[in-house]
């Protein structure tokens, strides 16, 4: 029980604190691009077009290192592997 | 709260498992074929409503692909449109009550991202043979080929985890909302849900198609420059 304290614990430490963190990068970086382009846009906006498609395709890139933190944490929370050492 | 989430097992036999992920998109499949040629039967030169709003979204559609592919439009638009349509659909339908996305199963995304896997090669051989493709993997120096390899592999498997994790996280959010705050109050977190299932399929195909595109065109840029 006391091993099931400590497992609890530290995947709640662990799920809350990495998804706080690893959304840190991916929004810095997303809010670079959005305001990059919004600035391209500005200068020039007959290639508006073409620029929302690279940042879409940019954003989903970026987007995905922050759903990789998500999988993660998922995994910690719902199906622990190291589980089956305490158990 | 698990059973809501993650997908149910239906019917089983031995190893094999169909999961309710699978019967509904193997369904949606069956069901946008059905539409598709049932709506295309009887096609008039002064279109109604609901043809006028179907030929809206095929030419925006086909417009997508067209402006990225403009030389290969005709082999590649049936495969990127075909994905756009069946993941509209499966994005979509989590929507409606009592029936959860198909694409939250990181399977059915592991499958539409290994079909888009198979497909660089397949466009890429088709149009520069075996030999023109498979020396892309050595150019510009034969030791970058594990990078090249590592890179198409990484790449699908983000394709597939970031739809599953949209997806999923979507769901996920929607129910924790119920459980905090109770009755109609998700409504909100479901109208989100209705732009990322847009979103999501966009970037999805668009992603295929830029991969796709980078394959066919790798290979014409060397080909000009000779």
């Amino acid at each position: 029980m006391h091993d099931m304290t400590w497992i609890v614990l530290g995947s709640t430490v662990a799920a809350a604190l990495g998804i706080g963190i690893g959304v840190l990068g991916p929004g810095i970086g997303m809010g670079r691009a959005i305001a990059q382009a919004l600035d391209a846009i500005a200068r020039q906006p007959e290639a508006e077009k073409i620029l929302m498609r690279t940042l879409f395709i940019g954003l989903a890139m970026i987007e995905s290192l922050a759903i990789y933190c998500l999988v993660i944490i998922l995994i910690i929370l719902f199906r622990n592997p190291l589980l089956q050492y305490v158990l | 709260m698990e059973t809501d989430l993650f997908p149910r097992v239906l019917w089983q036999a031995g190893p094999i498992q169909i999961t309710d992920t699978l019967a509904l998109s193997v369904a949606l499949t069956v069901l946008l074929w059905l539409a598709g040629w049932s709506l295309t039967r009887h096609l008039q030169l002064e279109p109604g409503p609901l043809q006028t709003a179907l030929e809206g979204i095929v030419l925006a559609m086909e417009n997508a692909v067209r402006d990225l592919l403009p030389q290969h439009f005709d082999e590649v638009a049936p495969f990127i449109m075909g994905l756009w349509w069946f993941l509209l659909a499966a994005n979509l339908i989590g929507l409606i009550p009592g029936l959860e996305s198909p694409t939250r199963d990181l399977s059915i995304t592991s499958a539409l991202a290994f079909l888009v896997f198979l497909s660089v090669p397949w466009f890429g051989i088709r149009s520069h043979g075996l030999k023109g493709y498979l020396s892309h993997y050595v150019k510009p120096f034969p030791f970058l080929l594990p990078f090249h390899i590592v890179g198409e592999i990484t790449r699908t498997v983000a394709l597939a985890v970031r739809l599953f994790g949209n997806m999923m996280s979507l769901g996920l959010v929607a129910l924790i909302f119920l459980l905090l705050a109770g009755f109609l109050v998700p409504v909100p977190i479901l109208m989100l849900h209705g732009v990322e299932a847009l979103v999501q399929a966009y970037i999805f195909g668009m992603l295929a198609l830029v991969y796709i595109a980078g394959g066919i065109q790798s290979q014409s840029r060397r080909k000009s420059k000779r």
